[in-house]
């Protein structure tokens, strides 16, 4: 017989104290754990769908420019020395080492051409790349599909007078407008899309790219690192993140982050609340008991280790079932928060942080009726026979 | 000198107008084997007398020295472990823990010495055969009679030997035969040599006893050997 002998015994035997003791903890940690790991997850994907929604790095020829003022006044600018960036330079961005953080790589040519006595910019584009990244684009008609199909954007197709089905001129060639976008209130409205090999051809630029736009998933690592990996790989290319996208996707993942942390510690403080009136109900209720041990010589730290080590016993079990039925609410919640349930992965510091958690919060809420109890004169206890 | 003292031991509790005297001034002096009854009406004092002399309820005034050691003037850890290797107790209402069995209520005082757990079950056991209880070791409280109970509250008092005994009303819920039962036992364990000190209504029980002191109103009203104090004698 020792102390941890009576703590057992009085758990073995007392079923029903100890199911509601360890269900008040659980149904906290229970909690904890469902919204931290539905956070995660629902994070995680809105993090996705943002990485994935635009580009996030531009990359353009590096080249030296000159601003030319004289006497405070402007006076242009020169670019000399401009470098140009090929195919094989898209390809090389998929061999950095964050380049599983890579989504898209969407190569872009631009080149200048006339129809009808009207000047526009022609893009040369990935339809697939293109579209994938830019899924706000709403088209009347058709997405491009054939060599000779070009998405046509909403002012340039009402200054050449071309609607889906009708065909346009350019350089020479005839193309048959597949779709037009609808007004996006960018520089995109004023654009005709046609295939990127189209239009190197056109424009006499074989394997040349100006531009590309990256999408690259920075959820889980710094944007700038990602930068830093492409500029080594493509010394002569100049690349840039856009931190307006980029600062506003963290801003909001922060605030989401923020707004979980909150409730959490709010659930918390609950569950401390119902471990600490449950155990105060249970010294209370064993008082006669507590009278009985002091009487016959236990120690204060006899008695307190009694009801710490219950306490222990009890917040462990609720830390590893609260732990498994977070897990499974979770998964009830993530079906009824997403249509598409997202990827489900599991944290592997969450069921350690779990029982940790629990067996910190049954401590703590049972250290001052463990004191109590322990400071019971024998006597008085003893005259609530 | 006696082994058991009170000395002007008084007991107040509440403060100003409500403060109540449990025990105005009594002195107490027990011998070494000797059986003790205090006797006295429902009010009159005399557990509050009991839980003084067992270190349980320190007194508002006075000093009780068991030895030469003023129990009340041990810092409460050391009151406890002096409890523990000089007292036993024998309460009300039998106070057995109801999830532990037989074998483990005799066992409690045990549980923080340091016997091993198999010299623990041998004294255990060994004090459930003076009982005669030994085939009932693994039996849970409310398997067994009310008679059984006290037996094994007398057993669990006793598996340390501790040189002093406190019974407070043993055969307070026992029926006439388990009383003397019980009071056979105390008196028996008394023969060997156990110093005991027994709060009882029962002047039946207090016949079993070397001596009676009559509590009322907070003080001792008579004390003598049992013929004397029936008697009314003053000693």
């Amino acid at each position: 017989m020792k102390l941890r002998d009576i703590a057992v015994n009085n758990l073995r035997r007392r079923k029903a104290k100890v199911f509601f003791l360890v269900a008040g903890l659980l149904v906290g940690v229970a909690s904890v754990v469902a919204l931290m790991t539905t956070t995660r997850i629902l994070e995680e994907d809105i993090a996705h769908k943002m990485d994935e929604f635009g580009a996030n790095i531009i990359i353009t020829p590096r080249s030296e420019g000159l601003s030319l003022t004289y006497g405070g006044l402007s006076l242009g600018g020169l670019s000399f020395d401009l470098k140009e960036m090929s195919e094989d330079d898209a390809a090389k961005i998929t061999t950095i080492k964050n380049s599983e953080n890579i989504r898209y790589v969407s190569p872009k040519l631009f080149g200048v051409f006339e129809n009808r006595g009207h000047k526009a910019l022609a893009v040369g584009v990935d339809f697939d790349a293109e579209l994938e990244m830019k899924k706000w684009w709403k088209i009347t008609g058709q997405p491009p599909k054939a060599e000779d199909d070009v998405l046509v954007g909403k002012e340039a197709a009402e200054k050449f007078r071309v609607a889906p089905g009708d065909t346009l001129d350019i350089k020479g060639k005839t193309f048959k407008v597949a779709g037009v976008l609808h007004p996006t209130g960018s520089q995109d409205d004023g654009l005709v899309f046609i295939s990127l090999p189209v239009s190197q051809q056109l424009f006499d630029k074989p394997g040349k790219v100006g531009m590309i736009e990256v999408a690259a998933l920075c959820h889980n690592c710094p944007i700038a690192e990602i930068v830093t990996q492409i500029s080594e790989a493509l010394p002569a290319a100049k690349v840039t993140a856009v931190q307006q996208v980029v600062e506003g996707r963290m801003d909001t993942l922060h605030n989401f982050r923020k707004f979980s942390l909150g409730i959490s510690g709010l659930i918390l403080m609950v569950g401390s609340m119902v471990v600490f009136v449950t155990m105060m109900g249970s010294v209370t209720e064993r008082t006669r008991e507590i009278g009985i041990f002091s009487a016959i010589g236990f120690r204060r730290s006899h008695i307190m280790r009694i009801i710490l080590l219950e306490a222990f016993v009890v917040s462990l079990i609720a830390g590893v079932v609260g732990y498994a039925s977070g897990i499974g609410a979770t998964r009830v919640l993530l079906s009824f928060l997403t249509d598409k349930v997202p990827h489900f992965s599991l944290d592997p510091i969450v069921p350690v942080g779990a029982v940790f958690l629990s067996i910190v919060i049954g401590l703590t809420a049972s250290l001052y009726p463990a004191m109590a109890a322990s400071r019971m004169d024998p006597s008085e206890a003893l005259r609530t026979l | 000198m006696s082994y058991i003292r009170a000395i002007n031991v008084a007991k107040y509790f509440g403060t100003g107008e409500g403060k109540v005297a449990a025990v105005r001034s009594i002195d107490v002096s027990i011998e070494q084997g000797e059986f003790l009854c205090i006797m006295g009406e429902s009010g009159a004092g005399k557990s509050t007398l009991l839980s003084m002399l067992g270190g349980l309820l320190s007194p508002s005034r006075g000093e009780v020295l068991i030895g030469d050691i003023n129990i009340y003037e041990l810092k409460p850890d050391k009151r406890a472990d002096f409890r523990r290797e000089f007292m036993g107790f024998i309460f009300q209402s039998f106070q057995l823990v109801p999830y532990l069995n037989v074998l483990e209520n005799v066992q409690l005082p045990l549980a923080v010495t340091h016997h091993t757990e198999a010299e623990k079950k041998e004294l255990a056991m060994s004090a459930l055969e003076r009982v005669g209880l030994k085939d009932k070791a693994h039996r849970l409280p409310n398997q067994i009679s009310g008679g059984e109970q006290e037996r094994v509250a007398i057993a669990r008092a006793v598996v340390n030997e501790p040189p002093v005994l406190y019974a407070d009303e043993p055969t307070g819920n026992l029926d006439s035969k388990n009383s003397a039962e019980v009071m056979k036992l105390l008196k028996r364990l008394n023969a060997e040599g156990q110093t005991i000190v027994m709060v009882t209504h029962s002047r039946h029980n207090a016949e079993y006893a070397d001596r009676i002191i009559e509590v009322a109103d907070g003080t001792i009203e008579e004390s003598g050997p049992l013929f004397q104090a029936a008697a009314g004698a003053s000693v």
